[in-house]
C-alpha cells in the first residue's frame, strides 16, 4: 500500500539535528542570475501573466532600486549580493498545478519524506494512522484531512482536495493559477495590505513573487478543512519569494498552516515572502506557521536568510485575525506577523514560540495597530534561546486616537539555556487615546539545575528533559496549533534543542 | 540492595565535608529509617544517592545491585530503579502530571529495553493508583507540582513512585508539611509498595511517620555518619530523649 509506504519513510527519516537537509535531484530550470527588467519579464512570461501584473512588478521593482536594508534589527549577517542570486528555479514538466496522476514521481517522494503525503487517499489515509497521538488528542480531540497546497522552489507542483473545496465554494490554489482563473479577486486585493514599497524585501518580492497560495472563502462559509501551504526550497543559489494571498469574506471561517524545510547546504539562501490576509465583517483568519528552515550549521555556516512580511488586515467590523507561529529554522528571523485592527470591534492575536540555538539570530515580534474603536488584541510570545544564539521580540501596539478603548494584553516570556545566548525584548507602545488599555508582562528566567535533576532523577536523559520542560514553557501557545501539527511541533522542539546542553 | 561503604561526600564549591564515612547496607524487603537532627547530613545521603549535582564524593562507594551507582546520570540510575521521593518536590509550569508519569515511564522503560506501555494500559495503571492515594483525574491535569498544596505535592511523590514500581525508594521526609490525614494517606501508599523485592529507605527528622511506616530498622545519623542502628524501637526512644547524645558524641 502505498499510504503504509509514506508512513513508514516518515518514520524512517533519522531524527538528526536537521532532518530536512536532503536534496532532490531533479532537473530544474532557471531564470537569468541575477535581478534585472528582463528578469522580472522573464518570470511574468513564464507565467503568462496580464500586462497589469507585469507593471505592478516592475512598479516595484523601481521603488527596490531605490531603498536600502533595513538594519534596526538586532541581527547581523555579510552583505547580500542580490545579483547573485537566481530568481525563479521550477522543476521540469511542471508547466503549471497539474492533477495529482501527472506530477513527477520525485517530487512526491519529496514531500512524502518530509512527511506531506500529497495523495489525498493518503493523506485520509495517514492521518488517521499517523503514528502516535498527541497528549491534547488523548482527552478528546479528531483528527481531519488537510488540504495542501505544494511550492518546490518558484512553483506549486499540486494542490489537493480542491474539488472538495470547490464544493463549498472555497478556492484554495496557487497564485499564480488565481491571477488566471479569478484576476479579478486577485487585482482587487493583491497588495491592498502589504503595499509594492512598503519595505525593502515586500518590494523584492513584489518584483519577483514566483508562487504562493491564494485562498477565498465566500461569505457565511466555514472551510471544511484546514488548509496548508508546505514551501521547499530545494534549488542551490535560489531565493524563494511566495506570496500568499487569504481573503475570508463577511461572517466566514478558514484556518491555514504553512510549513518550510529546506536541504542543508554550504551557501545561505534567501527567503523574502509576502503574505497578505483579509478579513472582512466578522470573518475570522486563524493562521499558522512551522517555519523549519535550515538553521545553518553550528559555527553559523549556511542556512536560511528568513525576511518575511506578513500582515492581516481586518478590514471590517467585528473581523478577527489569529497568528499562532512556531520558529525552529533559519539563520536569521527577520519576521513580524501584524494585525490591522481597522474595523470597530475587530480583534487581533499573536501567538509565538521562537527558538534559537547555535548561531541562529531572531528577531521577531508582531505590530498591533489598533484604529477601530474597541478593538482588541492580545500577544503571547515565548522565546527559547540556547547555544550562541541572539533571540529578541520586538513589538508595537498602538492606538489611533479615534480607536477609543482599544485593548491589548501583551505577554513576552523568555527562556535562557546556557550563558553563552541572548533573550531580549523591546515593546513599543503609542497610544493617541487616553481609552486605550495596554498591558504588558515580560518574564526572562532559566531553566533551574533544580528543575533538571527533578526531571532527570524520574528517568529522563538530560535532552529529554530540556524538551520536556522548554515544551511546558510553550504549552499555552502550542494549544493555539491546530490539533494535526501538536505532536509534530512537540518533537521538532525536541530536535531543535539538541546539543544545547552539556 | 543497595550497599553503602565509609562514603565520604563534600560540597564541590567549598572546602566542607557533609558525610564523613558512611556505611549502610539495606537487603530487598527491608525498610530501613534514617533519623537525625537538622544538619547531619541525611538530604546530602538521598540526593548524592539519587546524583544531585553539586556534591564532590571522596572516598568511598555506594552499588546497588552490584553496580556502581555513583558512576551513573541521575536518569540512569532511574533506571536501574532508584527512586528519590523529594522533600521539596520542584514545579514543572506547562507540563501536566499525567504526561510526566507517561514521559518518565516511557523514559525508563525504554532505558531498560521494554516496550512502551499503550495508552489504554498507561491510563488504567495511573487511574488504579491514583486512587489509593486520593488523586484526583483534575489533579493529573495540573502542571507538575504547581500551585499543589504541601499535601498535595506529598501524594503527587508517592503516584510517581507507585507509578514507576523502582526497586529502591528514597523518601526524604516526606512527613514534613502533612497533617495528620495527609500523613496516613500518603503512608498508606507507601505501605502498599512495601513488598518482598522492594527496599525502602525513609528519612525523618520525627517518630510521628514511623507509626505509620514501620521500619525493619532504625540508623541514627549525626555529623555525617551512621552513629546508632536498632530496631523499631529505637525511633521511639529517640523522640523520648532526643539526638543531643549522638550530636555531642559524633563532634
Amino acid at each position: 500500500m502505498a499510504d503504509q509506504d509514506t508512513i513508514d519513510l516518515v518514520k524512517d527519516i533519522d531524527v538528526d539535528k536537521y532532518k530536512y537537509g536532503f536534496t532532490t535531484d531533479i532537473e530544474q530550470e532557471f531564470a537569468p542570475r541575477g535581478l534585472s527588467e528582463e528578469v522580472i519579464r522573464f518570470i511574468s512570461a513564464k507565467k503568462n501573466e496580464p500586462d497589469w501584473m507585469l507593471d505592478w512588478r516592475l512598479h516595484a521593482y523601481r521603488r527596490w532600486l531605490d531603498m536600502v536594508e533595513p538594519t534596526w534589527a538586532k541581527v547581523s549577517y555579510p552583505p547580500i549580493d542580490f545579483q547573485s542570486l537566481y530568481y525563479y528555479a521550477a522543476p521540469k514538466n511542471v508547466a503549471g498545478p497539474k492533477s495529482l496522476d501527472e506530477v513527477d514521481p520525485k517530487l512526491l517522494e519529496t514531500y512524502a519524506k518530509l512527511g506531506i503525503p500529497l495523495k489525498e487517499q493518503e493523506i485520509l489515509a495517514g492521518v488517521r494512522k499517523q503514528g502516535e497521538k498527541s497528549h491534547l488528542e488523548e482527552e478528546g480531540g479528531t483528527s481531519m484531512p488537510v488540504a495542501v497546497d505544494a511550492v518546490f522552489d518558484s512553483v506549486s507542483v499540486v494542490t489537493t482536495f480542491k474539488e472538495e473545496l470547490k464544493k463549498a465554494g472555497v478556492i484554495f490554489c496557487s497564485i499564480s493559477e488565481a491571477l488566471r482563473d479569478h484576476p479579478d479577486l486577485v487585482k482587487k486585493y493583491l497588495g491592498s495590505v502589504v503595499p509594492q514599497g512598503d519595505n525593502f524585501y515586500a518590494a523584492l518580492n513584489a518584483a519577483v513573487f514566483s508562487d504562493g497560495s491564494f485562498v477565498y472563502v465566500p461569505p457565511n462559509t466555514r472551510c471544511p478543512m484546514e488548509l496548508s501551504t508546505y514551501f521547499r526550497i530545494n534549488a542551490k543559489n535560489t531565493g524563494q519569494f511566495e506570496r500568499t494571498l487569504i481573503i475570508a469574506d463577511k461572517g466566514s471561517y478558514v484556518s491555514y498552516l504553512e510549513g518550510c524545510t529546506a536541504p542543508t547546504r554550504e551557501e545561505t539562501q534567501l527567503h523574502a515572502a509576502v503574505v497578505e490576509l483579509i478579513a472582512l465583517e466578522g470573518a475570522e483568519i486563524k493562521y499558522s506557521t512551522v517555519q523549519n528552515w535550515y538553521p545553518g550549521d553550528k559555527d553559523g555556516k549556511g542556512g536560511v536568510y528568513n525576511f518575511v512580511t506578513k500582515r492581516g488586515d481586518c478590514r471590517e467590523a467585528h473581523a478577527k485575525i489569529s497568528w499562532t507561529q512556531v520558529e525552529t529554522g533559519s539563520a536569521i528571523t527577520w519576521k513580524y506577523p501584524s494585525c490591522i485592527l481597522r474595523g470597530d470591534h475587530a480583534r487581533g492575536e499573536f501567538y509565538s514560540i521562537a527558538i534559537s540555538n547555535g548561531r541562529q539570530q531572531v528577531d521577531s515580534g508582531t505590530k498591533m495597530i489598533h484604529l477601530g474603536k474597541h478593538t482588541s488584541s492580545r500577544i503571547i510570545s515565548k522565546g527559547i534561546a540556547a547555544g550562541h544564539s541572539d533571540n529578541t521580540y520586538r513589538g508595537l501596539v498602538s492606538a489611533h486616537r479615534k480607536a477609543l478603548h482599544a485593548r491589548n494584553f501583551t505577554q513576552c516570556d523568555s527562556l535562557l539555556i546556557g550563558d553563552k545566548c541572548g533573550a531580549h525584548t523591546v515593546p513599543y507602545l503609542e497610544a493617541k487615546t487616553s481609552t486605550a488599555q495596554f498591558e504588558h508582562e515580560a518574564t526572562t528566567s532559566k531553566i533551574s539545575d533544580d528543575q533538571m535533576f527533578y526531571v532527570m532523577s524520574r528517568g529522563l536523559s538530560e535532552e529529554e528533559a530540556v524538551a520536556l520542560i522548554v515544551n511546558g514553557f510553550v504549552r499555552d501557545v502550542l494549544q493555539q496549533l491546530p490539533m494535526e501539527f501538536m505532536a509534530e511541533t512537540q518533537k521538532l522542539i525536541g530536535i531543535s534543542l539538541e546539543g544545547s546542553v552539556g | 540492595m543497595l550497599d553503602i561503604k565509609n562514603l565520604h561526600v563534600k560540597l564541590a564549591d567549598e572546602d566542607r565535608e557533609i558525610l564523613k564515612g558512611l556505611s549502610l547496607t539495606v537487603k530487598p524487603g527491608e525498610v530501613h529509617a534514617i533519623m537525625g537532627p537538622n544538619g547531619s547530613g541525611k538530604s546530602t545521603l538521598s540526593y548524592v544517592l539519587a546524583g544531585r549535582e553539586g556534591y564532590e564524593v571522596t572516598e568511598g562507594a555506594a552499588t546497588l545491585n552490584g553496580e556502581d551507582v555513583l558512576a551513573l546520570e541521575p536518569n540512569e540510575r532511574a533506571a536501574k530503579g532508584l527512586f528519590l521521593a523529594f522533600q521539596y518536590p520542584i514545579e514543572i509550569p506547562g507540563v501536566a502530571t499525567m504526561q510526566f508519569l507517561k514521559v518518565a515511564l516511557n523514559a525508563q522503560r525504554k532505558a531498560r529495553g521494554e516496550k512502551e506501555l499503550s495508552v489504554p494500559d498507561f491510563m488504567r495503571l495511573v487511574k488504579d493508583r491514583a486512587q489509593k492515594l486520593n488523586v484526583t483525574q483534575e489533579m493529573l491535569k495540573r502542571p507538575v507540582n504547581v500551585g499543589f498544596s504541601g499535601g498535595e505535592k506529598k501524594r503527587a511523590e508517592i503516584l510517581q513512585m507507585a507509578v514507576l514500581e523502582p526497586s529502591l525508594c528514597i523518601l526524604d521526609e516526606t512527613d514534613s508539611g502533612l497533617d495528620i490525614d495527609a500523613l496516613r494517606v500518603v503512608a498508606e501508599g507507601v505501605n502498599a509498595l512495601r513488598s518482598p523485592d522492594r527496599a525502602m529507605v525513609v528519612i525523618t527528622h520525627y517518630q510521628r511517620l514511623l507509626d505509620y511506616i514501620v521500619p525493619d530498622v532504625v540508623h541514627v545519623m549525626a555529623n555525617g555518619r551512621i552513629v546508632r542502628t536498632g530496631g523499631k524501637e529505637l525511633a521511639k526512644e529517640l523522640e523520648a530523649r532526643g539526638y543531643a547524645e549522638y550530636v555531642e558524641a559524633a563532634e
